[in-house]
């Protein structure tokens, strides 16, 4: 089980979140401007990357709110939460892992 | 190579000189530098649409690159659950004809896959899964497809084990019982594809991991970069399950899939004890006991997206909580190994099966939870795809399209969870 650094709470375990898919993905503002392709590339397009990865997560069983995270998912293991709003961390700053192991 | 033929001659005939003289069952062969057609991914998918390449098509200098050993991934890594009575139309067609391929499969491929068509029993625990599953009974004696609805005093019948007391959490309110559905054995279906297909001559390449694709000017694709050397091709079949988005992005061309972990387990082998297969979508696990008498268990997908073929121990928990309150006569059973693959799951819970918008790329992908069952008529269609540049019109609606044109298999709808 992985632990998980939530950043309204800090450390809890897996089972208190609930995953949320990647991250940063806006829903567009003007939706009837949208061709199909575009509403498709928005509904189920993700980029599934092997790698560093945004993600959202929600921390359901304690504050409820969501959160955004880091993750290699080459080894699950998180480089850092961040709160919803605040702009995803650059890679290179993040070369010492920060928090949390699995 | 010229195939050894099995057969119970053949094996007494090699019995008396202490079985010295079987042959390897494929070549290791060396990559050429170009081929008519590529397989990327040397699972039972791949492989066997090398094969019916070869043995339908007549495309037989083709090659099938796998970037560990054959079988080694989720072929190697499933449940080995084997059944057709899916909602949709589409559905049933394409899994109808892969078991309808099962059923032969060991003739055809003069290698014994131990296809067991000893029944797959899907239990209900809520008014609406008796709603649901008598739905999918229906549907699927409209399109031919075998599928009955068991009270639970006949699903008790058919498996004895099965606890059907009104005391438990989940109590068993029915279930749909497909008496052509079953098992079959994992590594047996890669290595027999594999041996048929370089019968014909096609080259099974281990040990090469594709590192790129190279497209022309007129952005059709020309080559592979491999960890072996390029590869010139006009035609490349990717089969590469839960890593599909990886080998896509290559070309360019993204996919509507993301790659989560699913696990399973065995427990230590036990004599005879279980005589079918029993899946509960709503409480999460499925059941059968393999021929070596280990208990096949499976679980749900982890929560989140990952390349790590691990997941977490609470899944597999949780999935034992709900085999030890149907099956109590287990619950002293010690589990052996537990392991994890990486399945890629669409939107709709459907496969793609398709052309790609890059001309000479064509895709096998998006099997989720539920590949294994269609690995002889995903392969078949597939193969078809490649080689007619066309569908087949049983694989006609698995496009990736389907996700722009709102065309959807919703069977993520219709099942609700893994399938």
């Amino acid at each position: 089980m992985l632990v998980i650094v939530c950043p309204y709470c800090g450390k809890r375990p897996e089972i208190e979140f609930s995953y949320g898919g990647q991250a940063h993905i806006a829903r567009p503002s003007q939706p009837v401007d949208l061709d199909d392709q575009a509403w498709a590339e928005f509904l189920y397009m993700r980029s599934n990357t092997k790698g560093l990865y945004a993600e959202r997560w929600r921390h359901s069983h304690g504050c409820g709110r969501f959160f955004n995270a880091l993750r290699d998912t080459t080894t699950d293991h998180f480089t850092a939460t961040y709160k919803t709003g605040e702009p995803q961390p650059e890679a290179a700053a993040l070369r010492v892992p920060a928090t949390v192991t699995p | 190579m010229s195939l050894q033929r099995f057969s119970a001659l053949a094996l007494i005939r090699r019995a008396v000189n202490r079985h010295e003289s079987w042959q390897p069952q494929w070549r290791k062969a060396e990559p050429k530098p170009a081929y008519d057609a590529v397989i990327v991914g040397g699972g039972g998918h791949g492989l066997g649409a090398a094969y019916y390449l070869a043995r339908e098509h007549g495309l037989t200098n083709i090659a099938v690159l796998e970037k560990g050993w054959i079988g080694g991934g989720n072929t190697g890594r499933n449940t080995t659950i084997i059944r057709s009575n899916y909602l949709f139309n589409e559905s049933a067609a394409l899994y109808d004809h892969s078991v309808k391929l099962w059923e032969s499969l060991s003739q055809v491929l003069n290698y014994n896959v131990m296809f067991s068509p000893r029944g797959v029993m899907m239990l209900a625990h809520t008014v609406h899964d008796v709603q649901v599953f008598k739905r999918h009974v229906h549907a699927n004696r409209c399109n031919g497809v075998d599928n009955e609805w068991l009270e639970p005093e006949q699903a008790k019948a058919f498996c004895p084990p099965l606890n059907i007391g009104k005391d438990i959490r989940y109590p068993v309110m029915g279930a749909a019982l497909q008496r052509r559905g079953g098992t079959a054995r994992h590594d047996a279906v890669a290595w027999g594809y594999a041996r048929a297909a370089d019968a014909l001559g096609v080259d099974i390449i281990e040990n090469c991991e594709v590192l790129g694709i190279r497209r022309d000017a007129t952005g059709a694709v020309e080559a592979l970069d491999t960890s072996r050397g390029p590869i010139r091709t006009r035609k490349i079949g990717v089969s590469a399950a839960g890593h599909t988005s990886v080998v896509m992005a290559m070309a360019g061309v993204r996919v509507p899939l993301e790659s989560y972990p699913l696990q399973a387990l065995v427990s230590e082998p036990v004599k005879p004890a279980f005589p079918c297969v029993v899946m509960s979508n709503t409480i999460h696990a499925y059941i059968s006991q393999s021929d070596k008498g280990e208990l096949v268990i499976g679980a749900g997908t982890d929560a989140y997206t990952s390349y790590t073929q691990r997941g977490a121990l609470h899944i597999n928990t949780h999935t034992l909580d709900a085999i030890c309150e149907l099956f109590p006569n287990f619950r002293r059973m010690r589990m052996l190994r537990n392991w994890g693959g990486i399945v890629d799951v669409t939107p709709d819970r459907s496969p793609i099966i398709a052309k790609t918008p890059v001309p000479g790329l064509y895709v096998n992908c998006g099997w989720g939870t539920g590949g294994f069952k269609a690995t002889p008529g995903a392969a078949h269609v597939f193969a078809w795809t490649i080689a007619k540049d066309e569908p087949h019109p049983i694989n006609a609606p698995f496009t990736i399209e389907r996700f722009r044109d709102g065309h959807l298999i919703d069977e993520a709808a219709a099942a609700a969870v893994a399938h």
